[in-house]
């Protein structure tokens, strides 16, 4: 009974693997027209960008939860935070778009870093479900807090930009300035984690007090410190998240509702690896937007799920997961 | 307290978990270029001991000096700056690293410059790299590793990765190394390997070895002193022969009259101890 369920689950994964990449041959074989292979390409293009932006936050959670094994359920609020940081320096501040960016991520990572010293550490050695449990309420204690300040509230605001909202043509294909500037800074960002992680001296004992506390205490790294530095490089992320996204959901109170899409994301990649959650990310990304434009209404909102459902029924551990066994 | 001439000196330490006193006023003192063994039955607090020595624990009372300063406050990660190195009775490696880059990270301590400049690999930040390859191939060569190099340790079985933490613990360049059970889950050949790195290691290094370790066999081999503890107290301490036949060890170990027999102190016995 349970193979032929798995074979059941394997043709539904096959099929709609196949049913999403196969326009491009579609038209090759001449069975569908140039223009709307263009619309194809269209979306899939839109669901890099935003899939980007996913990634970006299923990284940060990503980054957390290896070091710690902590599930930071707050990194939406995190990444709330960052926007309305990036809102206050740029539009209300007046300040350059690219220092005001910088200034937001710096300021989102202090915060994290905060998270960090403040909510985090004195729950070290408590069970892992209340250490989620605080996240989840310092996420609720966020929302409120920032309805509260002065400027902020619980209106939407659009931060300035010094593009235009406007698209540029690459072939047949429009791609809007927003979706262009999200690309690229998740590529360079990518590109400095990485150089970060594999050759700088606080990179690598990042990873080795991810890997082995005890032992990292032993190599002269003091881990608890390079935890909260993990936090603020974490909640950096988010913040500029927090900045890409803005143009499209607004900043608000609840654009923090991002870590649904992120969450998926990161278990889809092997929650744990760091590649992992950028693929996740922008598969989902993809995924959401083709969904949004060939299926019905609504479908978009689940579509996430649904490829989180396949995958993990059919590969638990993920894309790029491992399987854990438990030292006992 | 610390005395001028000791090097690793133990004053009435101690440490309570609850209404256990796991260590209960230990003294004792480490001469600089000896292999000084820690023995006892199992639970008697040898490893809480080292544990206490390598600042896992707070202890409840009493201190620790090393080269004459108290080292018993101290953060953790600031021990292998100090000098001192350890291993672990279960091994403590950075599983998903190759043994070279476990190696690199006990040269950790002794990394210079910053950040941007090891994003850019600039002239001086590869010479310094250069030098601690080099000097992470000599220990490479001292332990017989060459073989190993660019093997990740989750490939490698249990007897190479015990060598390849004590070569960790040597790259950090300590003057003093704890190694807690260096013989645990080693067969017969391998504990001989060990026995005889233990040597070298104290006579062609000149490190100061503090061990802890059940099988007769090592201490024996090994070992200038001996310190044999039993419910957190000292019961002897002397050459590896006058601990052995002191009268408190066989009865710590043969149990006296309430317990039942237990293994005594002789060769062989190699068990982990929780």
């Amino acid at each position: 009974m349970d193979k032929a369920f798995e074979v059941l689950w394997r043709i539904i994964a096959g099929a709609s693997l196949v049913a999403f990449v196969s326009p491009p041959f579609l038209f090759l074989f001449g069975v569908i027209d140039s223009s709307a292979l263009m619309l194809y390409l269209q979306q899939v293009v839109s669901g890099v960008a935003n899939g980007c932006v996913y990634a970006l936050v299923a990284l940060g959670i990503v980054l957390i939860y290896k070091a710690t094994e902590t599930i930071n359920f707050a990194q939406g609020e995190i990444l709330m935070i960052g926007a309305f940081l990036a809102f206050t320096f740029i539009n209300i501040l007046g300040m350059n778009f690219w220092l005001g960016a910088l200034l937001a991520a710096g300021g989102t990572a202090l915060v994290g870093m905060g998270v960090d010293r403040i909510i985090i550490r004195p729950m070290v050695g408590q069970p892992a479900f209340a250490i989620v449990m605080v996240t989840i309420g310092f996420g609720f204690v966020a929302r409120s807090a920032v309805s509260m300040v002065p400027g902020w509230g619980t209106d939407s605001y659009a931060i300035e930009r010094p593009f235009a909202a406007d698209v540029f043509t690459w072939g047949e294909i429009a791609i809007s300035y927003d979706h262009a500037m999200i690309v690229a800074t998740t590529v360079v960002l990518c590109a400095a984690l990485f150089l970060f992680f594999r050759y700088t001296k606080l990179g690598i004992a990042m990873q080795a007090s991810s890997q082995n506390q005890l032992a990292a205490y032993y190599m002269g790294i003091p881990v608890r410190q390079i935890f909260t530095l993990i936090w603020g490089l974490s909640a950096g992320v988010a913040g500029l998240a927090g900045l890409m996204l803005a143009p499209f959901t607004f900043v608000h109170t609840n654009m923090g509702m991002v870590v649904f899409r992120a969450f998926p994301a990161a278990v889809l990649g092997g929650f744990g690896s760091i590649p992992g959650a950028i693929v996740g990310g922008i598969i989902i990304g993809i995924v959401e937007s083709l969904s949004g434009f060939y299926l019905d209404e609504g479908i978009k909102n689940v579509a996430a799920y649904v490829v989180l459902l396949l995958v993990l029924v059919l590969k638990p551990e993920g894309i790029f997961g491992v399987v854990h066994r438990k030292k006992v | 307290m610390a005395k001028s001439d000791a090097f690793l000196e133990v004053d009435d330490l101690a440490i309570h978990f609850g209404g256990i006193k796991a260590v209960d006023g230990v003294t004792f003192s480490v001469k600089k270029g000896e292999v000084y063994t820690i023995i006892g039955p199992n639970g008697a607090g040898k490893s809480t001991i080292f544990n206490l020595i390598g600042r896992i624990y707070d202890p409840t009372h009493g201190s620790v000096s090393f080269e004459g300063k108290r080292i018993s406050r101290l953060p953790t990660h600031k021990i292998v700056g100090r000098g001192i190195a350890r291993t672990f009775q279960n091994i403590e490696l950075f599983e998903m690293a190759t043994v070279l880059d476990n190696m690199l990270l006990g040269r950790h301590a002794h990394l210079g410059a910053g950040l941007l400049s090891h994003m850019g690999f600039f002239p001086h930040v590869r010479r310094e790299e250069e030098r601690h390859r080099h000097m992470i191939e000599e220990v490479i060569d001292f332990l017989d590793l060459q073989h190993y190099r660019d093997q990740r340790i989750a490939e490698l079985p249990y007897g190479v990765r015990k060598v390849v933490e004590l070569g960790r613990a040597l790259a950090t360049e300590p003057k003093l190394l704890l190694l807690d059970e260096p013989s645990s889950g080693l067969n017969v050949e391998e504990t001989e390997d060990m026995a005889f790195w233990i040597s070298d290691i104290q006579s062609i290094l000149g490190i100061t070895v503090v061990m802890v370790e059940h099988d007769m066999t090592l201490v024996n081999e090994v070992s200038d002193r001996v310190l044999a503890i039993n419910y957190g107290k000292v019961i002897a301490e002397g050459t590896p022969e006058e601990v052995q036949v002191h009268p408190e060890v066989i009865r710590a170990y043969l149990g006296g009259d309430e317990d039942e027999p237990a293994e005594g102190p002789k060769e062989g016995e190699g068990d982990g101890e929780g």
